[in-house]
């Protein structure tokens, strides 16, 4: 199912914590301007997966990767690359809100600062932007110097995806987002994705089947390491080519 | 029932008694201190030379020696500690030689401070003939505290919740730029409060310094890191068991052990005082 | 790409400044013992372990350090019997029994005790507690083993209480939950769930409270006599391993065979101190209680 459209595509993927084979031969074409979503049970390798495209798992120790996974025609595994580029243009957002301990103004500069956005006048423009995009500027424009840790949950996390996009990200990955969040913050949420991805390709991992399938174009089922079945996510969730598939959206196991 | 109830009963006694006994100890004993010295404490007293075989006069030199003798520990100590505190829990591989080297370190912390001494004395005055002198003294100093102030610090910046870091690394801004902008400024409190600990204990330590820095007594404030100093626990030491007026210079003798006890309890206070205002800050 | 350079030349700083720090402190083990070895030349190892006669200014001098290092144990163990129930009751009472805010003073009180310079202690040993000891028990001299344990074990109780305390704590709500809902006491609880469950740091606690007893000096050059002899009771002097070297290093010509055997002295206490560490280490990390189950 290769499309003209892709901005990520992985090429038989295989990835090790120590001896542990957490992908095998995993291969995917993710669509620009899409959301897809990643589902599976827990431990199954789809958040690996999802760190995988932006190095993140860089960070553990004692980890190995093969293959390749394409950017926009370079793969970022290649010698040379730095993933702190790769992480300017593929944002994340986690699965807890981690706001830094800091202002709302400086939590979402943060970032732009670094990359030489010092104009007090370019800051402002894209804090409002950003929160605008966040649907969290209504709620805290008035008070964007009070610590980002007064804020409730849900918030934090739309705060978070507001800071991801104030890099102007090419993809925003999201980690299971809404799973430390109550319904109403996960509904929010979930309209947010459904605007962001007008502007941005959008890659969700999530434990839950019913957001997946409310929210993504395509979905990505995984079992113990490998990718079982990718499909536009009406299909998958509707009439799944692969038995196993079947068995997990109907709750069979997992 | 009510043999179980008996006990419990007994056994609370004797805890309570236990504790109390200790904080009775600790407020007798400062007491005492404080009762005896105070009389001996004038402005004359700290801002003066010893006179007579320093048996009248004050302990200016002394508390001078101590300043000087603290903030170089703390000079060498800090950046040290730090940087190597930063190395180790932020860039190297965590696996057996970073274990062998942290066992390593906490066991240097707990390494007597007359062994202490002897290495400054083995590398300092006599392998570099520095001689005994401040250089020599701070530098003993430092060492001893260096354990303690890489300890705390690798705990500070653990303290810092990986999440933090992961999403500054997330927005793509680079490993030194996160250790700097997210990582540091959270450990911050901490590193200080072991920073604090650590001035305290070089205040107060005595072994170390005897065969590296203190002098008995000297004629002229020190006009160099060459030159030897007095310092406060070696005068209290001196004046205690050396020369033939040691019943004579008792008040002397208690003024400068206050004057000692309140700078370095000054100093643990304002540690601890630090410390317990992060706890109740802290919201991660 | 110029971004990627500065980045590693900051971690090789870091590394750089480490391994300085470690460079360093392991140069504290090599000038010890290059400085201890060469008294081996003149009297053997086990002559000087176990030899009983400590005459260094002698002529011929007699470096036998047994009696020094009986010194060093009898007044640690003498410590510990007082500091070990003190310790560690009073970490029970602040982790388990105290109310919130006496809690709140206990533990800055401690920690302040932890912080007292060990020469004031000597010197209240010394101005306050000898004369008194003496008057007392009617002794020839209150600078004794008594005097000495006493003071070293207001020293190891901190660190007894303290490290006692943090496991004590960090024993999980659940296990006395269980036993409360067992229809325990909270003596029972305390007696036979929480104090077994955080038994290694408790351990650990006491060896480390040891070790800070063994390699204190001040308190033993100032109270604890000074008797190179092999005490017969515990009103005796003393004379432990940190107070030789501490008294007699100012007088040893530089490089002379005394000179080299205090630093062989403190060879001996640094490895003593270093086996106490180790073990503490060991046991904290052998015995740790695996947490309550996560799901």
């Amino acid at each position: 199912m290769r499309t003209n459209d892709s901005i990520i595509q992985t090429k038989q993927v295989n990835f090790f914590y120590g001896t542990f084979k957490a992908l095998i031969d995993v291969t995917m074409d993710f669509e620009k301007n899409k959301v897809t979503a990643l589902i599976g049970p827990s431990g199954c390798g789809k958040s690996t997966l999802l760190r995988l495209l932006n190095r993140m798992n860089d960070l553990i120790d004692g980890t190995r990767v093969e293959g390749e996974v394409i950017f926009e025609g370079t793969n970022i595994y290649d010698t040379g690359i730095d993933p702190v580029d790769i992480r300017r243009r593929i944002g994340m957002v986690f699965q807890k809100p981690n706001p830094f301990p800091k202002t709302i103004f400086d939590n979402i500069t943060y970032g732009p600062k670094l990359n030489g956005v010092r104009s007090k006048d370019a800051q402002e423009t894209l804090v409002q932007q950003s929160l605008e995009q966040a649907s969290l500027w209504e709620e805290v424009k008035d008070i964007l110097n009070r610590s980002a840790m007064t804020l409730s949950g849900g918030q934090q996390q739309r705060l978070c995806i507001a800071r991801a996009l104030a890099m102007r990200p090419d993809v925003l990955l999201m980690d299971e987002p809404t799973s430390a969040l109550d319904p109403i913050s996960t509904a929010k949420i979930e309209e947010l994705i459904a605007e962001l991805k007008r502007n941005y390709t959008i890659i969700i991992v999530t434990h839950n089947m019913q957001q997946a399938a409310r929210v993504s174009d395509y979905t990505g089922f995984f079992y113990l390491g490998k990718l079982i079945e990718f499909n536009p996510t009406e299909k998958l969730f509707t009439k799944p080519d692969e038995k196993q598939t079947e068995e997990y959206i109907t709750g069979r196991f997992g | 029932m009510r043999w179980r109830y008996f006990k419990q009963h007994a056994f609370f006694a004797i805890v309570r008694l236990a504790a109390f006994s200790i904080a009775a100890a600790i407020g007798a004993f400062l007491v005492y201190i404080l009762v005896n010295g105070i009389g001996a404490i004038s402005w004359e007293f700290l801002s003066e030379h010893p006179r007579e075989s320093m048996t009248k006069g004050g302990i200016m030199p002394a508390i001078l020696g101590t300043f000087y003798l603290t903030a170089g520990a703390i000079i060498i100590a800090l950046p040290l500690g730090v940087a190597s505190a930063i190395y180790l829990s932020e860039y190297a591989k965590q696996g057996p030689v970073i274990r062998i080297i942290r066992v390593g370190v906490n066991c240097l912390a707990g390494v007597p401070s007359i062994v202490f001494g002897l290495f400054g004395l083995g590398l300092f005055v006599v392998f570099l003939q520095f001689g005994s002198c401040i250089l020599s003294g701070a530098l003993t100093l430092g060492f001893l505290i260096l354990p303690t102030i890489i300890g705390a610090s690798e705990e500070a910046l653990k303290s810092v919740p990986q999440t933090f870091r992961e999403a500054s690394l997330g927005l793509g801004v680079s490993k030194w730029q996160t250790i700097l902008r997210i990582v540091l400024p959270n450990a911050l409190p901490g590193i200080l409060t072991g920073s604090i600990l650590g001035i305290g204990r070089a205040a107060g330590e005595t072994a170390p310094i005897m065969f590296t820095a203190a002098a008995f007594f000297t004629a002229k404030l020190p006009s160099s890191i060459f030159d030897e100093v007095m310092a406060l626990p070696y005068h209290v030491y001196v004046l205690a068991t050396a020369g033939t007026y040691i019943e004579e210079t008792r008040p002397l003798q208690y003024g400068t052990v206050l004057v000692l006890v309140a700078l370095v309890l000054g100093v643990d206070l304002i540690a601890i005082i630090i410390r317990s205002y992060i706890r109740k800050k802290k919201r991660w | 790409m110029k971004r990627k350079i500065k980045e590693t030349i900051i971690k090789n700083i870091f590394l750089f400044i480490a391994l300085v720090s470690i460079v360093i402190l392991a140069l504290i083990v090599i000038f010890l013992f290059i400085e201890g070895i060469p008294v081996f030349k003149v009297v053997s190892i086990k002559d000087f372990i176990f030899g009983i006669e400590w005459y260094p200014t002698y002529d011929p001098p007699s470096f036998g350090i047994w009696s020094l290092i009986v010194g060093s144990f009898i007044v640690t163990l003498c410590a510990s019997v007082i500091a070990i129930p003190l310790g560690v009751l009073s970490a029970v009472y602040i982790a388990e029994i105290a109310p919130p805010l006496i809690k709140e003073v206990f533990k800055p009180v401690v920690e302040l005790l932890a912080g007292l310079p060990s020469v004031v202690l000597g010197f209240f040993g010394m101005a306050v507690m000898a004369p008194w000891l003496q008057a007392t028990f009617d002794i020839p001299t209150g600078l004794n083993i008594v005097n000495a344990s006493m003071l070293l074990a207001l020293m190891a109780v901190p660190t007894i209480a303290s490290i006692s305390e943090d496991a004590l704590y960090s024993v999980p709500q659940e296990f006395k939950e269980a036993s409360y809902a067992l229809g325990a006491t909270r003596f029972e609880t305390i007696a036979r769930v929480i104090v077994p469950a955080a038994l290694s740091g408790i351990s650990t606690a006491v060896i480390l409270g040891m070790a800070r007893a063994i390699g204190e000096t001040m308190v033993v050059l100032m109270v604890a006599g000074g008797a190179a002899a092999i005490p017969e009771s515990i009103f005796d002097s003393v004379r432990p391993m940190p107070a030789s070297i501490a008294a007699e290093m100012g007088e040893a010509p530089f490089r002379s065979d005394h000179y080299h055997a205090l630093f062989a002295t403190g060879i001996i206490l640094f490895g003593l101190t270093l086996s106490f560490n180790l073990i503490a280490d060991y046991v904290s990390h052998k015995f740790k209680e695996v947490g309550s189950a996560t799901l």
